[in-house]
């Protein structure tokens, strides 16, 4: 049996991996891919908590998060495309219209 | 077992103004399909958010709080206060983004369905007494308020505006699930009053892991209700966006923010206030700075606001780290009070914009008292309610907030609060400067609409009535959340 | 046993999966250790039913696919709810029953609107 605390360990290190890789990349679709890669370490953890304390909460957590990252993967995209139609680059270097 | 014998149509009495507002929603959607006119979507918007606040006010006497859905959500006097000015929130933004919306030309029948669905999001919020529920409320009106914010599809600015609020509201939502996610490990529950007894009787307050956790969902609430550092994506999504739909989002995601802050700190983490405490005082401290001084520095009206409301939501910050009842009410009251005079202010910026014309700039406002006396007055008066001068309902807000926060014993809050309220005055009567001592321009035209009188009208009348008869506001408030000094 | 669990039934499949990585692997390194290697340019350029290439080898997809692509993952990740719900019908009885019609309701509203938006018509 793997203990818990292995899989915390691995949910932390994903985390932390999109955590870098959010403020590291300069393409949006790798930062989006980070952000996704954060909420799925959070699926494993809880995952990971909910069979350690035989709860069923921890699991329903998990459909909702999948189910809204979803919705979150078509809203985040469609925003990504209508500035992409106006503004041709994904460079976040590049997206600097508003500042002050 | 079977669940079905329990189960009785008055047991969802709750979220019966939820469900009217989801009709609503759903109703616009498919009317937008049929009908050609805008205006009839956006009627319809309003008559269902007025069923929705009818419900609200039949639910409103009950002194014991009802819980439904396994004590998941709740519905007390604290989220309907929470209610009424989600409701008021979504009924002015209507009012004033008819004509708007047309002039930017992002007049879309999705444009009302998506304001109800937002605001339902934030009422689930304000009542949800378990971390799934919570979410799932938080999810519902970030996703909204992001299409929200990029409207304006042909608009560069609003896409990018779009943009930053989705990446960075997602990075919160993540820390949000990870927060979650290590409270449940520990203490077993996602329950509210569960995770409070279980911090209890497994004695782990102090426990690193714990804070850690708390730690985490301070943070993802910080970026929602824009608290500095982590307020970098407001001023711009702020400018970006729509208007009429920064009106509504410096207003809502924000109240809703405070409600869940208020609710998990208060019911959840309540024994461990001592840490809170140690992490919201400087956050406050840093909001009240960042808000005030780089404001001073803007000449978007639209960004100048953006760092106001980050400032505002430092002197919100104040009644929480009260701790008490009375703070948490003084809190739900400022927030009612900033939602009328903030909507009021993005008013009359919304009423400057009109074909070819952006009106944002400061410099657009000067020797506006002499062409539009009456719109200069309006904005004279939301000026002195966001700056907190007595004759108007900000100085109430205001008042109630450092009386909270000094009778737990936080004088010097409330110093520097007052200090940064003076520094503040500086940016707003810089706005009535340029109105009432600079000669204009160029001519400037007003985009008024009916709807947009109304809307001008009720704010500007509820901030000097509020203003001048406290206790109309009030009894209400200590009705709602007991504990008010 | 704590910490000594070995789930010995997926043994074959772990013997499986290693005969086949190291035959895949095997096969390669052989090749790379036997053949000739005399490259040259000619040689080295991309194969394309030999005539010289044409064009990017990246090329960008249009959006269309995008659209179809969001839609299927949107109603598929809703199809996720029916499963737990189908496991436990028996025991929520009439009142789960109502509750996934509502919930199917609202997704079929979803799609009455995406088919009057025309979202998808390919053209």
């Amino acid at each position: 049996m793997v203990p818990l605390s292995w899989y915390i360990i691995l949910s932390a290190v994903v985390f932390s991996i999109g955590v870098v890789g959010f403020f590291t990349r300069r393409n949006l679709i790798m930062i989006f891919m980070s952000i996704e890669l954060m909420l799925n370490s959070v699926n494993i953890s809880l995952v990971a908590y909910s069979h350690y304390l035989q709860s069923m909460r921890g699991q329903v957590l998990v459909f909702f998060v999948i189910a809204v990252a979803a919705a979150e993967a078509a809203i985040g995209l469609a925003i990504i495309i209508a500035y992409y139609r106006n503004n041709p680059t994904i460079k976040v270097d590049e997206i600097n219209l508003l500042k002050g | 077992m079977d669940m079905s014998s329990g189960f009785s149509l008055l047991s969802i009495r709750p979220i019966v103004p939820e469900l009217t507002m989801i009709c609503t929603a759903l109703i616009l959607l498919l009317l937008d399909l049929i009908v050609k006119k805008k205006e009839v979507v956006a009627v319809v918007g309003i008559a269902g958010t007025l069923v929705a606040l009818y419900g609200t006010l039949r639910l409103y006497g009950f002194s014991e709080p009802l819980t439904v859905f396994s004590d998941m959500f709740v519905l007390d006097g604290y989220s309907n206060f929470f209610r009424l000015i989600f409701y008021l929130n979504v009924i002015l933004t209507i009012c004033i983004s008819l004509r708007y919306m047309v002039i930017e030309k992002a007049s879309f029948g999705e444009y009302y369905a998506l304001l109800i669905f937002a605001t339902t999001g934030m009422m689930i919020m304000a009542s949800a007494s378990d971390l799934i529920v919570l979410y799932l409320g938080l999810e519902l009106m970030a996703l909204s308020t992001y299409i929200l914010a990029g409207m304006m599809r042909k608009q560069p600015r609003s896409n990018e505006a779009a943009l930053k609020y989705f990446f960075l509201g997602a990075f919160s939502s993540a820390f949000f699930l990870y927060g979650i996610s290590l409270t449940y490990g520990l203490t077993g529950t996602t329950n509210l009053k569960d995770i409070a007894a279980s911090l209890q009787t497994l004695n782990i307050t102090g426990n690193p892991m714990v804070l850690l956790g708390l730690i985490f969902m301070i943070v993802a609430f910080g970026f929602k209700i824009a608290l500095a550092p982590f307020h970098m994506w407001a001023p711009d999504v702020y400018e970006g966006a729509p208007t009429s739909v920064t009106a509504f989002m410096s207003v809502g995601p924000k109240a809703a923010g405070f409600a869940v802050l208020g609710r998990v700190l208060f019911s959840a983490f309540g024994a461990m206030q001592i840490q809170w405490d140690s992490i919201l005082i400087p956050l406050a401290v840093i909001t009240m700075a960042t808000g005030s001084i780089i404001a001073l520095a803007q000449t978007n009206i639209k960004r100048m606001l953006a760092y106001s409301s980050i400032a505002h939501a430092g002197y919100m910050l104040l009644g929480i780290i009260a701790g008490t009842p009375g703070g948490l009410a003084s809190t739900a009251n400022y927030l009612m009070i900033y939602a009328i005079m903030n909507i009021g202010a993005f008013a009359v910026v919304i009423m400057l914009r009109r074909e070819g014309f952006q009106g944002e700039n400061l410099d657009d406002y000067m020797g506006l008292a002499k062409s539009h006396p009456v719109a200069s007055a309006l904005m004279l008066v939301f000026m002195f309610a966001l700056t907190g001068i007595p004759p108007t309902a900000g100085f109430i807000g205001k008042f109630y907030v450092f009386m909270e926060v000094i009778d737990a014993g936080y004088t010097y809050l409330a110093v520097i609060a007052v200090v940064f309220s003076v520094i503040s005055a500086f940016f707003y009567l810089r706005v009535v400067m340029y109105m009432y001592m600079r000669d204009p321009r160029e001519e400037v035209a007003l985009a008024t609409s009916p709807s947009m009188n109304f809307a001008l009208a009720v704010t500007a009348v509820m901030i000097l009535v509020i203003g001048v008869f406290p206790s109309v506001l009030l009894d209400l408030v200590k009705f709602s959340i007991p504990g008010l000094l | 046993m704590p910490g000594t669990y070995i789930p010995s039934d997926y043994l074959p499949v772990l013997i499986t999966f290693l005969l086949a990585a190291a035959i895949g692997m095997g096969a390669l390194v052989v090749g790379i250790l036997l053949r000739p290697r005399r490259p040259y340019a000619q040689k080295l350029t991309p194969y394309e039913s030999g005539n010289p290439p044409v064009g990017e080898p990246r090329y960008r997809f249009s959006v269309k696919f995008y659209i179809v692509a969001m839609l299927f993952v949107v109603f598929d990740v809703e199809a996720v709810f029916l499963y737990p719900w189908a496991v436990a019908y028996d025991k929520l009885g009439i009142f789960g029953f109502v509750e996934m019609m509502l919930f199917i309701f609202i997704l079929l509203i979803g799609y009455v609107y995406v088919w009057k938006k025309g979202a998808f018509e390919w053209e």
